[in-house]
Parts: structure tokens; C-alpha cells; sequence
């Protein structure tokens, strides 16, 4: 298991980690677990400008699409390109391989108002929308 | 992401400890809290076509119709013809209202002459109760049976081997769509080759208080002979992918039978009619103005409830259910697409995430049938 300990979250269950101003979105292993086996992810197009909370990319499962907002405000500059070919990389390894995609920060002040991991903890049942 | 709640509200099915304690991820379906799947679906999905998956469909309702006048009742009542039964055989039906629309699919298990259990969808069975009491003569009795019964269903190539050597069983000569009663521990248990898989396969219905203990001598002492618990979201994938409606997907109160290509399940012949049968007839010569059609995306996402069905720029009708198919090998589903358009090998579009995505019409089932035919 790596170490989630310095990340952040937002209530949507996505997790940031935060290196200079580039964060690293994925979803949280709670989140993997409720969205079920992972079929197909549509990444989002690198250079597109996002706003904190805005749909950023959807994910396919057997169950249902869902909606991954994004975390902070920025611009995508990469996305997991290796999740085309191998979408069960969320399922697998949701803090590692299974990373979504990278945002040049236009704001870092906002991931120190995220969700920290025992906040998370402690929301994660009650969360969604 | 949403993350479904847990509501005291809900009802549970007497397994329900059982599910948690097997790590079962509990949802609402239909008011029930009940297994969407243990350890994932695809996986129970794929072990029930190779193997044996045991589902816990109790929550499925039971309404007993007996009396001097129950065949003359169903028979006028539903659409199929209950003269194709007798005892110890199923026949599918659909129960409609006076306009045709459809209030639910049922199976009718023929106990007896005059003796019958209907198997009803778990959303629609007080709704069923009043749509058949409404016509129900005094010589009928009409009994909710659905919060004393329970039923698990044992689907795939392996359950007739290990319902034999698990419980004593002789089903060799039991074929599909017909019954048998047997006894286990010297409780009564019904037992019908029948599911909603696309395989063989069975399923048990028992009184409560005896629904654990088939439970666990199917999990517990049926792992090393190859079974495995599978939720509600296998049961969807494989249902599916066999080319099954679901109520509330393909079939709910704004379709008919005829809409729905559920024409089979409907007798016009039969002597004294039946509820539904003038507005029957009337879409029978004018024919239906839609189709229920199965497809396949030719492109990666999938295609959800309620997406819309495009050809040539122009709408033409409305996804019903879609899913990874994982035994298919592709992103299916069904829908309904306007007269003209539900021809094998037509390329639709269907719109997701506001994209135009497309799509080919397929023929359904999108897998082979394993039903053991007699």
C-alpha cells in the first residue's frame, strides 16, 4: 500500500498530490471500489484550461459512468495515457499506475483547502452528489 | 462520483447477513438492499458463464392464484395463453393494462389445475396485486406470498452437476421453463430450470427460515465445486448480453408487448380475449411506430439508459440499457429506434458525454443461449 498520508481530497473522492505547482489526480481506493471494475476512461485533452469542481474526464465501470471533477483550477498537461489500454489500472492501483491526469495549478492556495486524508476518512461515507 | 447511500428504510431479504459477511457491496435496487456484486462484476459475470454463479434474488415478489376460477381468471387477466401449461410447467406472460401498456413481466408456475404462483418483479408487486384484484372473480384467491418466500438462482454450465451432488437432486430430466418439488433437510423446496442468464440453469424458491441454509450449502460447501456468489450487477451483464428486457428498462407502463418484440408472449386467439387485446389488434394493423433493437458501440464509451439514438443527424430513438458486455467482448445495449430503423447492420449514432459516438445494429441475443430444451 503507498503512503496516501500526504495527499488531499476532494469530497468527490478524487485525491491530489501536490509537487512545485503540477497536481496529480486520481480517485481514492473508496471510490474505485464503488465505481467497480473500470471498462473505459475518456481522458481529457492535454492543454484544456479546468476550473476547481468542474468536470474534468469520465469514467466508464460495469455499473455506470461517472463524472471526475477537477480538483483544482488549472491547465491538463498530461494525462495517463497507459489507461487506454489498461483501464483496470484504477481498479488496480488506484494511488500509482492508476493516476488520471496532471494540472499546472493556476491557484496552489487550493489544495491546501482540500480534504485532508482522516477529514477524508471521516466524510467518505457521507460524500457524493 | 455519487456514492449510493444505506437507508433504514430499505428492505433486507433474509441472506442479508450473509451477503455483508461475504463482503457483498450492498445497494438499493427496486427498495431492497441488495448485493451489486462481492468481489466485482466481471469476474462473477465470467464465472457464471464457465462455471456457477448463485445469486440471491429474493427479493422477487410471489402472488398465489387459487380457486375453481383462477385459469379463466390469468387467462383473460394476462396476455399469454395458460393453456400451453400444465403441472409443473412455467410459461412467461406480460400483465397489461386496457390500454396494452405493460404493468409488468411475470412467470406463471402452474402448481396444480387452478393452482398457480406468479413471479413478479420486486418493484411492481403491489402494483401487480391491484391490477389483478381488480379483476379477480370470488371463486379466486389471490395471496401475496412475496414477504415469506425466498429464491436463489444457481446459473451457469456447472449448476446441474453440483445442485445434484450438493442436495440430492435428479434433474436430468427437469428442461427448462418446468418445475419440480423436492425435499432437502425435510423441508419443501421448489426447484425450476429457469434464470435470466443466458445459461442453464436453476433456481430454488423455499420458505425464509430455510433460504440460509440452502444459501450456505451453496457458498460454503459448493466453493470447491466450483460455485460462487455473484450480485445484481452480474445478473444485469449476463441478462443483457442473453438479450433479456428488464422491467423498468425495456418494458414499463408507456410500452406494449408488441413494442417491446415481446409479441411470443402474447395469445391474440385466444378464446374470450383478454385485457389489452383491442388496442392490441389496433397496433397490430397499424404497426408498431418502434422497435426494441440491440447494438454494439463501434467506438469505446458506452452507451447508457436514456442516451439518445441518432441516424442522419435526425433523433430516432432512445437507449434502454448499456453496458461492457464481458463474454460479448464489446460495449452493448438496447434500445428503442423508430420504424425503419431496426434492421440488422443499420449505423445509428447514439450521443454520450455530448458526443456522437457510433453504433451498429446487431441481432439479439448477443451471446449463444445455453438453455437446456426438452
Amino acid at each position: 500500500m503507498p503512503d496516501t498520508s500526504k495527499l488531499r481530497y476532494a469530497e468527490t473522492h478524487e485525491w491530489v498530490s501536490l509537487s512545485g505547482n503540477i497536481a496529480t489526480v486520481g480517485i481514492s481506493d473508496h471510490a474505485q471500489k464503488e465505481i467497480s471494475d473500470v471498462v473505459f476512461v475518456e481522458l481529457p485533452k492535454e492543454g484544456r484550461v479546468v476550473k476547481q469542481k468542474e468536470s474534468a474526464m469520465v469514467i466508464e465501470s460495469v455499473k455506470a459512468a461517472f463524472d471526475i471533477y477537477a480538483p483544482v483550477s488549472g491547465k491538463i498537461i498530461k494525462a495517463n495515457q497507459a489507461l487506454s489500454g489498461k483501464p483496470d489500472l484504477v481498479n488496480r492501483s488506484p494511488y500509482e499506475e492508476g493516476w488520471l491526469f496532471q494540472i499546472e495549478c493556476s491557484d496552489p492556495k487550493q489544495f491546501q483547502s482540500l480534504l485532508s486524508e482522516a477529514d477524508y476518512n471521516n466524510v467518505k461515507h457521507h460524500a457524493g452528489h | 462520483m455519487t456514492v449510493l447511500q444505506e437507508s433504514e428504510t430499505l428492505k433486507k431479504t433474509v441472506l442479508y447477513d450473509h451477503h455483508v459477511s461475504l463482503g457483498g457491496k450492498m445497494v438499493n435496487f427496486a427498495g431492497w438492499l441488495m448485493p451489486i456484486y462481492y468481489s466485482g462484476i466481471i469476474g462473477e459475470h465470467e464465472w457464471t458463464r464457465n462455471s456457477c454463479g448463485v445469486f440471491d434474488v429474493s427479493h422477487l415478489g410471489e402472488i398465489h392464484v387459487k380457486g375453481s376460477g383462477a385459469f379463466k381468471f390469468l387467462q383473460y387477466r394476462l396476455t399469454n395463453d395458460m393453456a400451453k401449461l400444465s403441472d409443473g410447467k412455467i410459461i412467461y406472460s406480460l400483465l397489461c393494462d386496457e390500454r396494452a401498456l405493460t404493468i409488468d413481466d411475470i412467470l406463471i408456475y402452474q402448481s396444480a389445475p387452478e393452482d398457480y404462483y406468479l413471479v413478479v418483479n420486486a418493484s411492481n408487486i403491489d402494483r401487480d396485486f391491484e391490477a389483478l384484484s381488480r379483476y379477480v372473480p370470488d371463486s379466486v384467491t389471490l395471496t401475496n406470498k412475496s414477504d415469506e418466500s425466498s429464491c436463489i438462482a444457481i446459473q451457469g454450465p456447472k449448476a446441474e452437476a453440483i445442485l445434484e451432488k450438493l442436495f440430492g437432486f435428479q434433474l436430468k430430466g427437469l428442461v427448462y421453463y418446468h418445475f419440480m418439488e423436492a425435499s432437502w433437510k425435510g423441508f419443501p423446496v421448489w426447484i425450476s430450470r429457469s434464470g435470466y442468464t443466458g445459461e442453464d440453469g436453476f433456481e430454488i424458491f423455499s420458505k425464509n427460515e430455510h433460504a440460509p441454509a440452502i444459501w450456505d450449502r451453496l457458498i460454503q460447501d459448493g466453493k470447491s465445486e466450483g460455485t460462487m456468489p455473484a450480485g445484481l450487477g452480474a445478473r444485469n451483464t449476463l441478462r443483457l448480453e442473453a438479450g433479456n428486457a428488464l422491467y423498468g428498462h425495456e418494458i414499463n407502463e408507456s410500452t406494449t408487448p408488441f413494442d417491446a418484440g415481446l409479441g411470443w408472449a402474447v395469445a391474440m386467439g385466444k378464446p374470450g380475449g383478454f385485457v389489452g387485446r383491442d388496442m392490441l389488434i389496433k397496433q397490430r394493423e397499424e404497426g408498431p411506430s418502434r422497435r426494441l433493437v440491440g447494438f454494439k458501440m463501434l467506438d469505446k464509451p458506452i452507451a447508457r439508459d436514456h442516451y439518445p439514438i441518432f441516424k442522419n443527424e435526425k433523433k430516432i430513438g432512445v437507449v434502454t440499457s448499456g453496458s461492457f458486455g464481458p463474454t460479448a467482448g464489446a460495449n452493448i445495449g438496447l434500445g428503442y429506434v423508430d420504424r425503419g430503423s431496426e434492421a440488422i447492420g443499420t449505423r445509428i449514432e447514439i450521443e454520450i458525454h455530448g458526443r456522437k459516438v457510433p453504433a451498429e445494429v446487431v441481432p439479439r441475443p448477443f451471446i449463444t443461449l445455453k438453455h437446456k430444451k426438452g
